[in-house]
């Protein structure tokens, strides 16, 4: 470990020339993606940059802020809904569209935070669940939004460009991804995101050290909202076409197991736990068409259960992985890698 | 005037279905600190049982309850065992992961195991006959869900004032440290702990079932009112958790009747946090505030 003499050291972005290195490299090989695999990788790739947007967002809340939220389904839903409605009825482009979504999502993120200012533990578990589940139903009996029946989402365009293909699409969405996951990590290393990790670790130290709770914690929910609406508003794009019925209490918590798996306070571990979890959900979807597990599981299935419940087993195993992460690893697979740099760094002892 | 009395009887029998639930929660809120989000699949997996149990064994309806409730004791004590014990130390978001998990596992295994079909649920009262005193309508099936509500909140009552266990468990609540000092089994109590609101929760869950439907689904809605009535009671408090819930079945019947019937399940988590806002901790307990 180097000695920090100086507080610019501290605040750098990167750390090491290294760090710099892998940085690039890793976005020179997203870059290069789209001209090495077919439209469906690209799509799955996409989902895990929306994925890794809303994880990144909660995690400011619930890793570095230490609030709790089971509404993010509601941001995410605010934010597609928001987005399409702009760019549909009133006619703006997507380039500001797409900010827009972001700050009405950001809008009702400070106003859930203000009643959540009172609130602690199960109490804002329950509020902002509740707000979540207020937001899906608003959309789903109103029909400016298009009712249960939902909206199509019009292609994403700017100046000419219309992302209407695979690898343009995404191209815009990585293109956002990436620049909110350097903000993300550039807040935390600001007055901000100090303030917002000292809120977490103690409320009256904090306090007493004269950062304004109130502020700070509002702030936290508003800049969280912020990204998952941006997510939101992009899925829309990427799927096409949203219905209320999709934002449930179930994508709450499949966003909360992806932090939970891939590592509170930590922007890689949000990256990383929601592209683990996105992956797996798809892949369970289809479990049946697996090798050796597949057939295996539908004779159970065909003796002991039902065939046409099997996709259910995708539930099955998120619970068991969020269960079997906080018993084991509650630091996440960012724990697990911060053991093992710890381990290589030290060897042999 | 009578569609008033309609709206009562009405809201006081769903807000009696959302009491029990609200019970659940705050009987394990009280001894493991974390809402348990899993309570609302604890209760429809012990439905599917009772389901099951009259439909593939052609038990009769009295015997089946038994046997649920059998189960359901021994579902709560197997997953407290299973799943928050082995838990060291966790935090208050670890808990509510570890209940959220337990929620996505049951809420798999019933639809992996009965599909996502909506299925009748058989019970022995009639949901269009009933009494009619004074022109208001009520249905045997309200009838029932009420007074089993109110029976099998007397017998907690009972249980907690007047035998060794309920009194071991408010010991428990009060102090887990002195409690194992005095010899209490605090593990053991705990696990009964669950068992017991379990058995709560599926008492809920089988007079839900026959009002709604019988789906994986089912518990959602009511598990998530029966919290909030929980919170809006104060989730300290049984007996505020169980005024909660009549409060907020009352809330939402009036509103369905008066106001706007497609907005009904919304106006319950709108007032929620607007209670929330004025009084932190529910509104029948003292709000306790932290300290250094």
């Amino acid at each position: 470990m180097d000695m920090k003499r100086h507080y610019y050291e501290d605040v750098e972005l990167f750390k090491t020339n290294t760090a710099l290195a892998l940085t690039v490299l890793f976005l020179a090989a997203l870059a290069s993606i789209p001209f090495l695999v077919g439209d469906y990788a690209l799509y799955v790739l996409n989902l895990i940059a929306i994925h890794a947007i809303v994880a990144i967002g909660l995690n400011i809340l619930v890793g570095y802020t230490g609030q709790i939220s089971l509404g993010h389904a509601g941001f995410f839903a605010i934010g597609a809904y928001s987005c399409i409605l702009l760019m549909v009825k009133a006619g703006l482009p997507f380039v500001l569209a797409l900010p827009a979504a972001g700050l009405i999502a950001a809008f009702f993120g400070f106003l859930l935070g203000l009643p959540s200012l009172r609130l602690e533990g199960p109490y804002l578990a329950i509020a902002t669940l509740g707000f979540g589940m207020a937001v899906t139903q608003m959309i789903g009996h109103s029909d400016f939004t298009g009712g249960h029946m939902g909206i199509h989402a019009p292609k994403m365009s700017f100046l000419g460009f219309i992302a209407d293909t695979g690898p343009r699409q995404y191209g815009v969405i990585m293109i956002v991804a990436v620049v909110l996951t350097l903000a993300a990590v550039n807040l935390m290393k600001t007055r901000v995101g100090r303030a917002f990790v000292a809120i977490r670790d103690s409320e009256i130290a904090a306090e007493a050290m004269g950062i304004n709770i109130s502020w700070y914690k509002t702030l936290a929910f508003a800049v969280s909202a912020f990204y998952t609406g941006v997510a939101g508003a992009l899925m829309a794009f990427a799927l096409e076409h949203v219905s209320a019925g999709s934002f449930n209490l179930i994508l709450s918590i499949t966003f909360l197991a992806m932090i939970i798996v891939g590592g509170l306070g930590s922007v890689m571990g949000s990256i990383l736990g929601a592209a683990l979890l996105t992956y797996l959900q798809l892949k369970l979807q289809i479990i049946q068409e697996a090798p050796l597990i597949g057939p295996f599981l539908i004779e159970i299935s065909k003796r002991y259960f039902t065939t046409e419940g099997l996709p259910n087993i995708q539930s099955i195993v998120f619970g068991a992985i969020m269960i079997g992460i906080v018993v084991f690893e509650p630091l996440g697979v960012h724990g697990i890698y911060l053991r093992c740099k710890r381990y290589w760094r030290m060897w042999p002892f | 005037m009578n569609f008033f009395f309609d709206l009562v009887i009405g809201g006081l029998s769903i807000g009696a279905c959302y009491a029990l639930v609200a019970l659940a929660m705050v009987i394990i809120y009280k001894t493991s600190e974390v809402p348990n989000f899993a309570q609302g699949e604890m209760a429809m997996i012990s439905t599917f049982v009772a389901y099951s149990l009259m439909n593939t064994y052609n038990l009769g309806f009295w015997p089946t309850a038994g046997i649920t409730l059998l189960f359901a004791l021994v579902l709560g004590m197997i997953l407290e065992v299973a799943f928050l014990r082995p838990a060291k130390d966790p935090s208050i978001l670890g808990l509510i992961v570890i209940t959220l998990g337990a929620e996505m596992i049951l809420y798999g295994l019933a639809g992996w195991k009965w599909g996502a079909n909506q299925n009748p649920f058989p019970v022995p009262f009639s949901e269009y006959s009933g009494i009619s005193p004074g022109g208001v309508m009520i249905t045997e099936i309200n009838l029932w869900t009420f007074v089993t509500s109110l029976v099998l909140m007397l017998l907690l009552f009972l249980f907690f004032r007047f035998t060794k266990l309920g009194v071991a468990m408010k010991a428990v609540q009060q102090n887990h440290f002195a409690a194992k000092a005095m010899g209490i089994p605090t593990r053991r109590v705990l696990s009964f702990t669950w068992g017991l609101s379990s058995v709560t929760g599926a008492v809920a869950g089988m007079l839900i079932a026959p009002i709604s439907t019988l789906d994986p689904n089912m518990m959602l809605d009511p598990m998530l009112k029966g919290f909030a009535g929980a919170v809006l009671g104060g989730m300290t408090s049984l007996p505020g958790a169980a005024l909660g819930g009549y409060l907020l079945g009352l809330i939402e019947n009036f509103f369905g009747g008066y106001v706007s019937l497609e907005f009904k399940s919304v106006v319950a988590f709108g007032v929620i946090v607007l209670i929330l806002c004025v009084k932190p901790s529910g509104l029948f307990v003292r709000h306790f505030e932290r300290k250094v």
